[in-house]
């Protein structure tokens, strides 16, 4: 299709075109009426080539996410979040586990040091400096976050996956795995996250890790179910008949053409859970089951042990508390915008 | 049946739809037409042309927001005449169901799937007839007779998906006619159909006309239904009417490109064999503002200059006593020989007796 | 229907049968093995012996299990470290509280998102959308034990409108019938009982009701949104259906399915939640119970805990198959 009409023909001369020459038509010779014919059309279309039938549902989820309130906001908090999660080391001020203003603060007599200029959000109960504390405890949340749903994505998606080939391409033996596949993430799934949770964390002992681990196993059913389902859905689409039928090996079919077209709900779900990765790690550690250990603050570790003040200093419960309720909301917002702008059905 | 002002007058009908990011777009520009009691007209245009907008818009089914439309469609009806574009929600609410009744094209998504067939048939009985209880049931059985539906009284307390695609349509038209409507819109009854099923639907639709004297609007782009349905037609190209003829004229003297291009991609029995059929290159994309010429012109073999200078007028063809037959072309095509005598004679497409299913 | 309620049930046999073994691995696994689990940790070597003996665990695995299973199906859950009692009286004995705490927050869950969500889709784009939404978002935010802390901080604590915690108020008399409060003061008619109870529940059951309340809000309003531009609602429109019937008959009735199944599988994790919130607010339930025995690795009360949670899960969606069953006639008729 001709972009515009000026380049499409260069050797036209410029005043063929228009209106005003429509009375000097007989005058023109045929095959130059019959160009300007056709640039004129091609002016009268205009520039079709930008949002049309090439673009993939990718690009057009982005372009439609651009438009939307919902999807910016949740941009700009994850942005800030990563940039001070990835940066921590250079924004935080002092460090995070130096008592230095210890003298300053008496937990038990109330006596808390608030918000001061070299003290920006004010000390916690042992007198450190809270605003580093925040600063670096975000990068701790993030990596719990992101190893929790690298865990939930990679085992769920490898069980969904399976069992959703399986199913699709298998035959009545593959029918029989996924059968079996499902019965065990029926059993994962009969056991609320956050139990499950407290079971892997009550295996292997309270840590970090254990919280990343327990908060991604929590995160298996629902990533395999997902994908399991999305296979199902494109394996009964007329293009993979078309690729068998043409003899197209079932594992390449699979890994080829099914997945990549299923990996859609299975992305904006990272994005949902990421946030829930960072509610539940502050659940386990409210449970006692988080970092036992003080020199890597985490929000959620911060805000089981600022519970204890809360009714004197509720400050230095409500700092990690925002933090984690802005971050998860800035994951959330994102997610569903995401998935808003993924929705066929939504599409026009 | 005949009368000075037609039933329906449909004048200089306009939908536009505002879009956040988008702008807008006019779905339908400036369509005129009129139904009479008695007689079947038809829309005809591909899929996106305005059709169905045109008859979403006349029911008055269209979203509240984001909408404007403009014109006027003023209706007669027992107690004076009404402009159906400009009365009050809850008068149209009136109307609708018992003055002007509309079948949708698939007929699954169409029926609520968790409420029987029975009481979606009764409930219209009971708005605008007043009918309850076992007087609304008989009633409601009688209706599913009447559209040739077996075993009526069973089928009242089935489901939607215990139906086959043929019932669910007569049981949407068994609603649509219950309140015997003067006028129907029927939007593409057909498609989701198979064929031999298709040919009963249009017999039944044929029939509640001649026998009620009911206005039927046919929107199709099916000239096969046409050919065998149809008293009027009106071709529809973005959003605009480019010809608009009573049944034989149009047929046997096609003279609009695109009317011609329609006509040229039926598939026929009596096409010399291993000739290809014709298809309207393009699709309803392909167009250019109508303000800036003819819409049509981008997939038009015989567009010349002249059909780029601002929006061509309806005009009459022939010398001015083409019996209604107008177009909206500046260079039309003198004579088409698409179609021969023999096609319009038959009663075609509709099948003679109804295979009786159980 | 029988037939299905019958075929459902067998299907939870392998699940539960699943979920057993994954437990047994779990108590052998244990740091020490499951005698440490049963017996205090100043036990000596003598005591774990015998007790290793008396549990069997010299014998094989296999034999082992089916000896774990027995118990576990004979209803013998083990004895909580915490009380020296029988898990499983434990659990009876603080059932009704958690019971209660449970119905409350589904009870307000229910009764403010439904109609939230609806009216919310009905007004698309309005500010009452816009704050259902961005609540229900913050809502599923925000950590349940947080919300619980500041229910308490500000409502009981530093207003003074509510009880901070407990069941009842310390002093009250009541007659106990049932072990449910508020039952018993309906029963008894002594009204100042249930009044006192009520409050008691209402901010620890406004924290549970928190992630519920959330999710059934969007589950409605997307669902409604959905059946609104559904053609069989266009149909009853061009039936000139009082909107009303088109509201309750053709929109809510369609709308309200996927909900059913929300609502069933959330109150399944309102048992989890309350390990949560009960402990906040000192709430004499199971969910304390369980915070502690978190606290103080309190197997048995754990492994218990699993195992009414994963049947009481497998039930619930039982229940609401069931009820989806009766709801949904094409689901019915397969």
């Amino acid at each position: 299709m001709p972009t515009t009409p000026s380049s499409q023909n260069p050797s036209e001369s410029p005043e063929t075109q228009g209106a005003e020459d429509t009375m000097t038509e007989e005058k023109v010779p045929f095959h130059k009426r019959k160009a300007a014919k056709v640039d004129r059309l091609a002016e009268l279309m205009g520039d079709r080539s930008d949002g049309g039938h090439g673009a993939g549902i990718w690009r057009e989820a982005f372009a439609r996410m651009r438009r939307s309130p919902m999807a910016i906001t949740g941009a700009i908090i994850v942005a800030v979040f990563l940039l001070v999660a990835l940066f921590s080391p250079l924004i935080a001020p002092y460090s995070p586990t130096s008592q230095a203003w210890g003298s300053e603060v008496f937990p038990n007599r109330n006596e808390f040091v608030g918000p001061r200029a070299e003290n920006w959000l004010g000390l916690d109960h042992l007198g450190r400096d809270m605003f580093s504390r925040m600063v670096i405890g975000a990068r701790q949340t993030l990596m719990v976050g992101v190893v929790a749903t690298l865990v939930g994505f990679l085992f769920g998606a490898l069980l969904g996956g399976v069992a959703g080939a399986c199913s699709v391409l298998g035959g009545r033996w593959g029918r029989q795995v996924d059968n079996a596949i499902m019965r065990v993430i029926d059993m994962m799934l009969a056991l609320p996250a956050l139990l499950l949770a407290v079971t892997v964390a009550a295996l292997i002992g309270p840590s970090l890790t254990t919280v990343m681990i327990a908060v991604g196993v929590a995160q298996i059913p629902i990533f395999a179910r997902l994908l399991r389902g999305a296979m199902i859905s494109q394996g009964n689409r007329e293009y993979v008949l078309a690729a068998q039928a043409m003899g197209v090996r079932n594992h390449k079919i699979a890994l080829t053409h099914i997945l990549p077209n299923s990996m859609g709900p299975v992305i904006v779900q990272s994005t949902l859970t990421l946030a829930t990765a960072i509610i539940d790690a502050a659940a386990l550690s409210y449970l006692g089951l988080g970092n036992p250990n003080a020199n890597f603050p985490e929000w959620g570790t911060m805000l089981s042990e600022a519970q204890r003040f809360l009714s004197s200093a509720p400050s230095l419960a409500v700092y990690p508390a925002l933090g984690i309720i802005i971050t998860a909301l800035g994951f959330t917002l994102l997610g569903e915008s995401l998935r808003e702008a993924l929705d066929p059905k939504l599409r026009k | 049946m005949s009368s000075s002002t037609p039933l329906l007058a449909v004048d200089d009908l306009s939908v536009v739809f505002h879009r956040r990011g988008s702008g807008e777009t006019r779905a339908v520009d400036g369509v005129s037409f009129s139904l009479e009691e008695g007689r079947v007209t038809g829309l005809v245009g591909e899929s996106g042309c305005g059709k169905s907008v045109t008859s979403l818009a006349l029911m008055g089914l269209l979203p509240d927001r984001g909408v404007k439309v403009g014109g006027s469609a003023v209706m007669r009806l027992p107690d004076g005449e009404a402009d159906l574009l400009r009365i009050s929600q809850r008068r149209m609410r009136d109307l609708r169901g018992s003055q002007l009744a509309m079948i949708f094209q698939d007929p699954l998504s169409s029926l609520n799937p968790v409420v029987p067939i029975g009481l979606q048939v009764t409930e219209i009985l009971k708005r605008h007839r007043g009918l309850r209880g076992n007087a609304a049931r008989k009633e409601a059985a009688d209706l599913l007779y009447r559209v040739g539906i077996p075993d009526p009284t069973r089928r009242l307390n089935e489901y939607p998906h215990q139906l086959s695609g043929g019932m669910r349509q007569r049981a949407l038209i068994a609603m649509a006619v219950a309140c015997r409507p003067r006028l129907m819109i029927a939007d593409e009854p057909t498609t989701a159909l198979d064929v031999t099923i298709q040919a009963q639907i249009l017999e039944l639709l044929k029939d509640l006309v001649t026998e009620e004297g009911t206005a039927l609007l046919m929107i199709t782009h099916d000239l096969g239904v046409v050919a065998g349905l149809c008293d009027d037609i009106n071709v529809l190209y973005a959003g605009r009417a480019v010809e608009t003829a009573p049944r034989r004229p149009l047929f046997a003297d096609p003279t609009h490109p695109y009317t011609v291009g329609l006509l040229g991609s039926i598939p026929r029995l009596d096409a010399p064999r291993g000739e290809s059929l014709t298809p309207v290159r393009g699709s309803v994309n392909d167009n250019i503002a109508w303000t800036d010429g003819c819409a049509f012109a981008p997939r038009c073999d015989h567009y010349t200059m002249d059909c780029l200078q601002g929006p061509p007028p309806l005009v009459e063809v022939g010398d001015g006593n083409g019996g209604g037959h107008v177009h909206r072309c500046v260079n039309p095509i003198g004579h088409a020989d698409v179609v021969d005598r023999e096609v319009l004679e038959s009663p075609a497409v509709v099948g003679d007796d109804e295979e009786e299913r159980g | 229907m029988l037939r299905f309620i019958v075929r459902r049930l067998l299907q939870l046999i392998p699940t539960l049968g699943g979920l057993s073994i994954l437990l047994f691995v779990w108590l052998q696994r244990l740091p020490g093995g499951p005698e440490y689990a049963l017996l205090p940790d100043d036990a000596t070597a003598e005591q774990r012996a015998m007790l290793r003996r008396s549990l069997g665990l010299d014998e094989p695995v296999m034999v082992q299990y089916l000896a774990f299973l027995r118990r576990i199906v004979q209803g013998d859950l083990g004895t909580s470290l915490q009380t020296g009692r029988p898990v499983l009286d434990e659990f009876f004995l603080r059932f009704p509280a958690t019971f209660e705490l449970a119905v409350t927050a589904m009870l307000i869950a229910v009764t403010i998102g439904l109609p939230l969500g609806y009216l919310a889709a009905r007004r698309r784009g309005t500010a009452l959308d816009f704050a259902a939404v961005g609540g229900s978002l913050l809502g599923i935010c925000t950590p349940v034990f947080f919300l619980a802390f500041i229910l308490k901080v500000v409502f009981a604590e530093r207003l003074g409108l509510f009880p901070s915690a407990f069941r009842l108020s310390p002093g009250i008399s009541r007659t106990d019938i049932t072990g449910f409060v508020v039952l018993d003061g309906m029963m008894t008619r002594e009204w100042d009982v249930v009044w006192d109870a009520v409050a008691h529940l209402a901010l620890p059951g406004l924290a549970l009701a928190s992630i519920p309340l959330a999710v059934i809000t969007r589950m409605t309003r997307a669902s409604v949104l959905e059946v609104m531009g559904e053609d069989y609602v266009r149909t009853a429109n061009a039936k000139g259906l009082h909107r009303g019937t088109v509201r309750t008959r053709h929109v809510l009735r369609n709308a309200l399915l996927p909900v059913v199944t929300a609502v069933g599988l959330l109150a399944g994790s309102l048992f989890a939640g309350a390990v949560l919130t009960e402990s906040v607010f000192a709430f004499p339930g199971i969910g304390s119970f369980v915070y502690i025995a978190t606290q103080e690795r309190d197997y048995p009360v754990l492994t218990g805990f699993i195992l009414l949670i994963a049947t009481m899960y497998v039930l619930i969606n039982l229940l609401v198959d069931i009820s989806y069953s009766l709801l949904d006639p094409r689901v019915r008729a397969q």
